[in-house]
């Protein structure tokens, strides 16, 4: 397959060499029989590491394998149950993040924390103790900028910034404090692959300089291109430290999941179905102050179609669901129509009503009720549809028995017949949520970031179910921001972009590269030409 | 750090003994208030729990003094599920038994049979149409619903004052404020039970009440429209997916409790009073958002509460009248009551987790 994902992170130019550090080195950071367990779940098991200057090291784990737990226990967000961090060599035991900064360790995490009306600058002197002058900072925050080529500029206003250019306010934020661990969360799960080089440009020269960098990322080909050694958790359990070069994606991904990884397989659509979904010109302005306007979309849908929206999280994705949803409904700003039928005017029952079933990214409390049961659940998006509700008066016999069959269909393990939504973990709620959709057979399938926080097996398992279901003539609209799964299942690919949608391309015809750009914003046909 | 833990699993037994347990420890702290205050803490008790309920007629007039209780939390319960504040049922009471009083005073050759309907439904009008206020300044302008039902409380009450004493008084009240008594189609009558008579005050509205808490229970519980009332509490959001809007249950919610505060008035004075006069209420309104909680928002457990709340009442009056108790001590006792209540069934939800500071910790692993 042509189409497979290679994010050009994957590129070996640049990537730095460093050779396994000797053991008479002393560590940086040492982890040893690091232990922290939550209620029963014990999140952390036995986690023992080292990390030395000047290294990049690479955390890397499925969705819950423990990754985010362990550098909050070195960052000292939270204490570890049992187990030694050696800092230096000498044992440390961290009560909290400002210990953790002063030692010399700095953090940027996956969700920024700017206010997005004030300056760079201003949001720098937030953080910092000491309250140092704005004139003062301006000047350091451009020094260390122009010394690392970060390209952060103190005066602009926060909201006026990319989602590449925040995180990098949230670098210089930890830089001013010279650190000498740098812990970064999933650093690019927000970023366009253009976007993760420049940011590999600039970790590789901070490891230069001698910092260390402990780098979180469940996406191997990156982790392979910056990263010289990598600790791989499983379940909470350490799986093992290895050097990078001398793994391949494929092998570290088994470490990763323990089983051999499959994949879906994707048919080739049947050549022009029939259009099941269209959108023309649809607008919206932007809903709050910091949302983003959609932009005269139009897509078709086929059937028989996955059609796949990539696009960086905050480009409309939210934005355009509630108004394919019904949620938001415009007075006159474009068109939505399913089988030549306008349903732009139609709420959330009635599109349902009329065939199409909806799985927004959020399930807790936007696609399920956590405090609600499974049964009350399937009543949530059944209620219009018949059978369900008589005289007004639930059918609570027909709405277990349809959650129980869904479970079953949907391989969705249930600690009781009838549990809340809450008992479920992440990836089986979201089983249920999509097979609840699923099992109604919709003519047109939408569904946003499906298998979002969900384990791989869950994953591989939703995504086979949204082929089968287009494979038997319905129309799936797919938005997600994880490109790998673009590229795996989906037939045709748009890319949302600052509320813009591009014209939709066959998946055969594109490559990360092309996607990547269309992501960060360039035209589709400069796109195209490169 | 102490934190309330949610428990995992909630035992029956537990459950049941909640009650149980709350009343003995109120009883125990009662009698050390009382004994320290200098009365007898058994002559006290007995005033407070056995003596309003120790005739079958002082039991029927428990009911009596729960009934406006019952009604009022009926409705409330539909608002608090849904997250929405109306702490003002009392200014909806008033204005239930303005609207029933307009009738029952101006249509009053009406036989009885057409005169009970009509005054609930003007009772269930006004209590719904004050609470109308806030519901659209919410849904319109997004005030806060607690502060205007709350303020229009205290506007119902000097409205019904004014309307007493300006152009409903009776001419014939030598400048009392009060308006002519309603006609006897206009009163809720007494139930007369074979052989035996009345039974203290018991009216039909008690009846009513009960149905009404019921009919609560069942829409709540069964109905589809109780769904989408749950969904909006529990996550808004699920409910505008489910294709609910949030502006109509919050509208929903504010009419039901206020038409059910409405009949409340509407009975409160047809059954007790018989016209109207400035203080219909003994703070009814207010008193029910304690039953409506006691009750966990459970419609059928709003009997119960009600019941509990009313007992204290009436058991506070009793103490002042037979020892000559203060209010303020009664009221006190009331306090106790209700916080052990209240606290023994969020013990029974939760477990208290009293973690060491870090330091402290620290020190024991250390060492």
């Amino acid at each position: 397959m042509k189409a497979r994902p290679r994010a050009n992170t994957s590129k070996d130019s640049g990537k730095k060499t460093v050779v396994a550090p000797s053991a008479h080195h002393m560590p940086l950071l040492n982890a040893s029989g690091i232990i922290k367990r939550f209620n029963d779940f014990t999140a952390n098991d036995d986690v023992s590491f080292s990390i030395y200057e000047g290294e990049i090291h690479a955390l890397l784990g499925e969705n819950g394998a423990g990754k985010s737990t362990f550098v909050k226990l070195v960052y000292g967000l939270i204490q570890p149950d049992a187990g030694v961090f050696e800092w230096r060599g000498d044992p440390v035991t961290i009560t909290g993040p400002q210990q953790a900064r002063d030692m010399g360790i700095g953090m940027v995490f996956q969700h920024f924390s700017l206010f997005q009306a004030l300056t760079v600058a201003e949001n720098i002197q937030l953080a910092l103790p000491g309250g140092e002058p704005l004139a003062s900072l301006s000047d350091r925050v451009r020094r260390i900028s122009g010394e690392y080529g970060i390209g952060v500029d103190p005066d602009a206003r926060v909201h006026n910034l990319s989602v590449g250019q925040q995180q990098r306010v949230e670098i210089m934020r930890c830089l001013l404090q010279n650190p000498s661990l740098l812990i970064m969360d999933e650093p690019t799960s927000v970023l366009t692959p253009q976007e993760a080089e420049q940011l590999f440009e600039v970790l590789r020269r901070f490891s230069d300089s001698g910092m260390a960098i402990l780098f979180i990322s469940h996406k191997l080909d990156e982790i392979r291109a910056l990263s010289s050694r990598a600790t791989v958790l499983r379940r909470g359990i350490n799986v093992g430290t290895v050097d990078t070069d001398t793994r391949s994606a494929r092998q570290l991904a088994e470490m990763m999941v323990g089983e051999t990884v499959g994949y879906v397989a994707r048919e080739t659509p049947p050549a022009d179905g029939d259009i099941l979904l269209e959108i023309s010109n649809l607008s919206r302005p932007r809903p709050t102050q910091f949302g983003t306007p959609l932009r005269d979309i139009s897509l078709k849908a086929r059937r028989g179609e996955i059609l796949g929206i990539a696009g960086i999280a905050g480009n409309g994705q939210d934005e355009l669901m509630e108004a394919l949803i019904g949620e938001w409904r415009g007075k006159s700003n474009g068109v939505i129509s399913l089988e030549g039928i306008d349903i732009s005017h139609a709420g959330p029952a009635l599109r349902r009503n009329a065939g199409i079933g909806f799985i927004p990214e959020e399930r807790n409390g936007h696609g399920a009720v956590p405090a609600m049961s499974l049964a009350y659940n399937n009543l949530l998006t059944s209620h219009s549809l018949a059978g369900a509700v008589k005289n007004g008066v639930i059918n609570d016999d027909a709405m277990r028995h349809a959650a129980a069959d869904v479970a079953t269909a949907f391989d969705v393990r249930l600690p009781n017949e009838n549990p809340l939504a809450s008992a479920l973990s992440g990836g089986n709620l979201q089983k249920f949520v999509v097979g609840r959709e699923i099992a109604k057979s919709p003519s047109v399938l939408i569904v946003s970031q499906p298998t979002w926080g969900v384990d791989v097996g869950a994953a591989m398992f939703i995504r086979a179910a949204m082929l089968d279901l287009a494979g038997k003539g319905s129309a799936v609209v797919m938005i997600s921001q994880d490109l790998e799964e673009v590229f795996m299942i989906a037939h045709r690919i748009a890319v949302l972009y600052d509320g813009h949608l591009s014209a939709a391309i066959d998946a055969t015809d594109l490559t990360a590269e092309k996607v990547g750009l269309l992501m960060g914003g360039s035209a589709a046909s400069e796109a195209l030409e490169t | 750090m102490i934190s309330l833990v949610p428990r995992k699993d909630i035992s029956l037994a537990l459950t049941v003994m909640t009650p149980v347990i709350a009343i003995t420890l109120t009883l125990v702290v009662g009698a050390i208030i009382f004994a320290t205050l200098g009365y007898d803490p058994l002559q006290a008790l007995y005033q407070f729990f056995v003596a309003p309920v120790s005739r079958p007629d002082q039991v029927a007039n428990l009911f009596v003094k729960a009934c406006p209780l019952i009604i009022i939390a009926s409705g409330l319960v539909f608002c608090y599920r849904a997250n929405v504040w109306n702490i003002g049922a009392e200014g909806q009471l008033i204005l239930g038994a303005v609207f029933s009083g307009y009738v029952a005073l101006t249509f009053s050759d009406l036989p009885g049979w057409a005169m009970m309907p009509l005054m609930v439904f003007a009772g269930a009008l006004g209590g719904l149409l004050w609470a109308m206020i806030p519901a659209l300044l919410k849904t319109r302008f997004n005030t806060n619903e607690i502060l205007v039902s709350l303020m229009l409380t205290y506007v119902a009450a000097l409205f019904i004052d004014w309307i007493v004493r300006g152009p409903w008084r009776d001419p014939m009240s030598f400048g009392f404020p009060l308006t002519k008594m309603y006609e006897d189609a206009a009163l809720i009558s007494r139930i007369e039970f074979p052989g035996i008579g009345y039974l203290g005050q018991l009216h039909w509205g008690v009846v009513g009440a009960l149905m009404l808490a019921l009919g609560a229970w069942v829409v709540l519980a069964r109905m589809l429209v109780g769904f989408q009332v749950k969904v909006m509490g529990f996550a808004p959001r699920a409910g505008r997916f489910a294709g609910c809007s949030p502006a109509f249950v919050t509208v929903m919610v504010l009419g039901i409790s206020g038409a059910a505060a409405g009949v409340a008035g509407m009975v409160e004075v047809s059954a007790n009073i018989g016209q109207l006069q400035p203080d219909i209420s003994f703070g009814y309104g207010f008193t029910a958002i304690i039953v409506a909680f006691l009750a966990r928002l459970n419609p059928l457990a709003v009997i119960g509460a009600g019941l509990v709340v009313a007992l204290a009442e009436l058991g506070g009056d009793s103490a002042q009248i037979a020892l000559g108790m203060p209010k303020v001590v009664t009221g006190v006792f009331k306090g106790i009551l209700l916080f052990m209540l209240l606290a023994g069934e969020t013990f029974n939800r939760f477990h208290v987790e009293i973690r060491l500071p870090r330091s402290a910790k620290a020190k024991q692993t250390g060492g």
